[in-house]
Formats: C-alpha cells, structure tokens, sequence
C-alpha cells in the first residue's frame, strides 16, 4: 500500500518495530550480559570480597594491593615479554610465508595454507596437554628435533628451568598463530595493486625495494589489525600456561604467571572477586592503551 | 651429521645448481626456493599432529623409545596396539556423584557446542538483518554501543559474571555456558556485513507478495549469505569446543564437564601414562577437524572479510 512511498526513502522499512524483534535477543544480552557486568565490575573493583556473599567497600585498596604486588609485576613483565615476541617473531614469519604462499600456483597455495592454518583449530588447553609431553627432556619430540638439528637441547628442562619456560611458550604460540596471521596477511596481498609492482619493476626496483615502497604500504590497514589483534590476543594468555602447568600452578619462580593467570587465581582459587575486577580493569586500561598508542604510532608513520 | 643436515644441504645444492643453469634457471631457481621453503614450514607444522597420531596408537612399553613408530617388523607384535583407547573408554572417574565414562565428555562437549552455535548463528544473525536492512531510529547508537563493547577484554566480566551466575542459581548449570554464549557482537558484524549486499528489491517484491518481516528475514535473506553462515558456524563451534575457562569456573559435577577441562584433570591423573590422555587429545581434535575439511573455504573467507575491507 505505503510501499511504493517508503522505498522513495531508500531502505524497505514497513513495521516500525520489526528491527527492535529482530535486535530483541541482543537488547536483551547487552543489557544483561555487558551493560550490568560492566557497572558490576566497577563496583566490584572498590570492594573486597570472599566468595559470592561477603563484601566490604575498600576503596582504592584494591589497585594499590595490585600496584605494589610484586606478582602483578612479575606477571605483567611476563605477558610483556610474550606479546613482544609474538609480534617480533611471529608476523614477520606469518608475513613470508603469506608472501611466498602469494606467489605459488593455486593448487599448491590451497594445500600449504591448509597445513600451515591446522593447528589453530586446536584449542589451548589441548595444545598444552600435547606440548607438555613435546618438551620432555631426553625423549620429547621438541628436544630430540632440536637435538638433530643443531646438537643442543637434549636434555633441556623447558618446563622445569625458569629461564626457558617463557621461550617455550613464545615457541608453542609461534606453531599456534603464525598460520592465523599468514591467512590475514594473505588476504591483503591478494589485494595489492599487481600492475604497480610490474611498473616499480620496469623502473629497475629490486624485490626489497618493491617491498618496502609498494607492497608494504598497501597491506598496512590489514598489517595494522594482525598487530592490534596479536597484542589483545597475547594480552590474554591464559589457558596456554595453565594446562602447560598441569593446572598446578605458574611454574618454577612463576616463570608462566600471566596477567589473565593472576586474575584466574584471585577470582577464583583465593576467591577474592573484588581484587579480581581490579586486576580486569588493569588489564583493560593495558590493552586500551597500547592499541590507542599502536594507532597513533602507526599513523605518524604514515605522514613522513 | 643427523638426515635432518643431508636433506638441508640437498636441498642448497640443487638451488645453487638451478642458478647456475643459463637462462631458464634463474626463473626456476626462485619458484624451487619457494616450495621447499614453504615445504619446511609445513613439515613443522604437521610434525607435532604425526607425532601425536603415532603417540596414540604406541604400547606404553615403547613409548619411549621411538620419536615417532617404531620399525616396520615391530608393527604386528603388540608394539602398536589400541590399548590407550581401550583404557581411556572403559576406565571409570569415580566422582562424588557417581561413576563417569570418557564417552560422557565427548557428548557434552558435542551437546554443548552444537546448542551455543545454533542459538549463536540465529540471534546474530537476526541482529545483523537489523541493522543491514532497516532504517530506524537508534540504529547508530546501537551500532556503536557495539563496537564499544568490543574494546573491553572479556576477561574484565569474568569476577562480575561469577556473582550474577551464583545469584541467578545457574552455577552447574548449562544455562551460565549458553546464555553468555548466545550472541556475539563479531557475528552481528559478520553478518551485517554479508546481508548489505542483498538486494532491497528482492525483499521489497517479497513484502509485496504479503510475507512477514521474519519470513523475508528467514526464507529469503538467510539462505543468500549461506558462505558466512557457514563460516561464522565453524568460528562458534571451534571457540566453544576449545573454550576452558567458563566451563572450569561455572560447571563443578565430573559428569556434567566437556573435554578442555576433563583433559586437563587428565595430565594430572595419569602422570606417566602419557598415551592414554594423548588418545583422549586425538579424540577431541577429530571434531573441529572434520568441520573444519568440510567449510574450509567458507572459513578463510569469513575469517578475513571484516578486515579487507578496513
């Protein structure tokens, strides 16, 4: 009837509540399950409580128990370590090999991208109850293979020396991600400009400088999100460490305490919720910040 | 010198003599780099999944003493058996509620993440039919209350989640794993961004012919983006298959638990016995494998979509 009238405006809008139906179920989920938790959450940070019941307003006292815990640094210089080394290492591999993926025949691209992909449909927890028998001294595989390869490593206690188990995890997370970079990394080759690489060629560019000044810039925007997405995602190891761990705790000297490890065992083996929501709001301040600060840098970038 | 050497320096001396061939080889050379270069990274990749296949299968006697199988003349005496199976199916948890079977893991995890998916895919995608194909008012204050919500970890609601789920009587409960699950907000953009490119005619010539809004939603625009449903499918699934931590906190009954955090016990209860929970690994991983074989190419398109785009 109305119809011919509406569609001069441009959408198909007949029922002026048929969108509320269908954004129903999320209303719903927003309210409950992100607005409410997240009022909770700020109320939770200035309380202290034990368990579910007990609650007592304290104040800052929260923060500044986290602020002057030595675990929390310990925690925080340990997920540090590992987010830095997830992005040193694992892009720039993620990136070669979505480079050379890029340049292979169809066929072959199909078949690598799957193997190298594979292990990312494995959860963390199964991940670490294979590599928790991977990194055996003597007969694990990882320390056998690293044995015949450079002669070293045999008897290497990975899970056991504080020293070596945070590189144990930045290995283990490089056999988990680096597909799931390449995949993105990828899909923004796919999209770089061909006919400017063949002129950059034509004019006597070489493979680095092709690079470095065409296809560099053009996968920036996709380059941009794999770091952002790798920072939050690193941010929140958790599971990785703690079935690596056996679930009994962070390791030797708490080598594999991560911030998401740290809030797990106030929350909920102390049972301390309210320090557990502070740690939450640390950690969300942390993520925050530093993608703002990875934006910022990054466009700075872009003006020179 | 270990075959892992020999193989490399193979490998380096055929390069140096594709270079060396005049004219043809210095096309070939490169392409030739780029197989084995890319050959190595699978190998590596793949190892660990061999190993672990191989690990299933081997007697405890002589899991030791072979990386991978043991020689070929072994294979027939006991030494690859399916004992670790055997022992891992039949061997009973004897919990405070009663005795548990493996086999209950394997249909909670299955019941668990089959039930979150399909309630996942039909309110995200609902949510995302709203806002690609109405205009109403609210509609960019909700858009961004959206993107807002994206920007805090989830680990900030875990404390708070922990209180309502005690208060609303739902610890031990499926329903504080299915209703937190039941929506995403990537899914709602996901599927936003796929039902855009629907065409408003078609819906426009269907609400001409009388059919209602959830009609034209149902029968018309969700079968066009079937590519991301099938994606964001085997994205839910393989999340709630692998999820650990919300399962850990809220479910407590040994019967009740899914594989992620009865294989974790499992490290613990069979310390030495490393085949049998390297079997239930094996086991869990089938699933999301072959759903993964099936929607493949529906998967690393949908994975990738928001972020071209950007």
């Amino acid at each position: 009837m109305s119809a011919n009238v509406k569609k001069s405006k441009g959408g198909p809008d007949r029922h002026p509540l048929a969108p509320w139906m269908f954004l129903a179920p999320y209303l719903v989920y927003a309210a409950v399950f992100f607005a409410y938790p997240l009022l909770y959450a700020g109320w939770l940070a200035f309380h202290q409580t034990d368990g579910p019941q007990a609650s007592v307003f304290v104040g800052l006292g929260n923060f500044k128990f986290v602020f002057t815990d030595p675990m929390f640094y310990k925690a925080l210089s340990n997920t540090t370590i590992y987010a830095i080394a997830s992005i040193c290492i694992q892009l720039p591999i993620a990136l070669g090999l979505a480079m050379l993926l890029n340049n292979s025949n169809s066929r072959m691209k199909g078949a690598f991208r799957l193997m190298i992909f594979s292990p990312n449909l494995v959860g963390q927890i199964f991940v670490g109850v294979m590599f928790a028998v991977i990194f055996t001294p003597h007969y694990g595989l990882f320390n056998k293979g690293l044995n015949a390869l450079i002669g070293w490593g045999l008897e290497e206690q990975w899970l056991q020396n504080p020293d070596l188990l945070l590189p144990a995890l930045i290995i283990i997370s490089l056999w988990m991600y680096v597909g799931y970079n390449m995949i993105y990394f990828l899909a923004g080759l796919q999209s770089v400009d061909k006919q400017l690489i063949e002129a950059a060629q034509i004019d006597g560019a070489n493979a680095w400088q092709t690079f470095l000044h065409i296809t560099l810039p053009q996968i920036k925007p996709i380059a941009i999100f794999v770091v952002i997405m790798s920072t939050i995602g690193s941010y929140q190891l958790f599971e990785l460490p703690f079935a690596l761990m056996k679930g009994q705790g962070f390791g030797p000297d708490n080598a594999a305490l991560t911030i998401v490890g740290y809030l797990y065992d106030w929350g909920f083996n102390v049972g301390d919720l309210g320090t557990a929501a502070a740690i939450g709001w640390v950690l969300a301040v942390i993520i925050f910040t530093i993608s703002i600060f990875q934006i910022k840098v990054t466009r700075a970038y872009d003006v020179d | 010198m270990h075959t892992v050497h020999w193989v490399l320096i193979l490998a380096a001396v055929i390069y140096v003599a594709l270079r060396l061939i005049p004219g043809k080889g210095w096309k070939i050379a490169p392409a030739y780099l780029r197989v084995v270069l890319l050959a190595i990274a699978a190998f590596l990749t793949l190892t660990p999944f061999i190993w672990l296949i191989c690990s299933a299968f081997k007697d405890k006697t002589i899991m030791m003493q072979y990386t991978f199988l043991p020689p070929v003349s072994d294979w027939f005496n006991g030494s690859l058996n399916l004992e670790n199976f055997r022992r891992l199916l039949t061997e009973v948890y004897n919990s405070p509620q009663g005795p548990v079977y493996f086999w209950q893991y394997i249909v909670n995890s299955i019941f668990l993440s089959c039930t979150i998916t399909s309630i996942n895919i039909l309110f995200s995608s609902m949510a995302g039919y709203a806002l690609a194909k109405y205009r109403f008012r609210g509609r960019n204050v909700i858009a961004f209350v959206m993107i807002g919500s994206m920007m805090f970890p989830s680990m900030l609601f875990l404390a708070p989640l922990f209180e309502m789920i005690y208060k609303f009587g739902w610890m031990d409960s499926y329903l504080a794993l299915i209703v937190p699950g039941a929506i995403t907000v990537f899914g709602i953009f996901l599927f936003r961004q796929a039902m855009v490119g629907v065409p408003n005619s078609l819906l426009e010539s269907a609400r001409v012919d009388g059919a209602s809004e959830f009609r034209i939603y149902w029968e018309i625009t969700l079968p066009l983006v079937r590519p991301v449903t099938a994606a964001y499918c085997l994205i839910t699934f393989l999340a709630t298959w692998n999820a650990f931590l919300q399962p850990q906190i809220f479910v407590q009954t040994q019967s009740k638990l899914p594989l992620p955090v009865v294989l974790n016990q499992y490290i613990g209860l069979y310390v030495q016995e490393y085949g049998i929970f390297l079997a239930g690994t094996l086991l869990a991983i089938i699933p999301p494998a072959i759903l993964f074989f099936i929607l493949q190419k529906e998967f690393v398109a949908g994975l990738t979509s928001g972020a071209t785009k950007g």
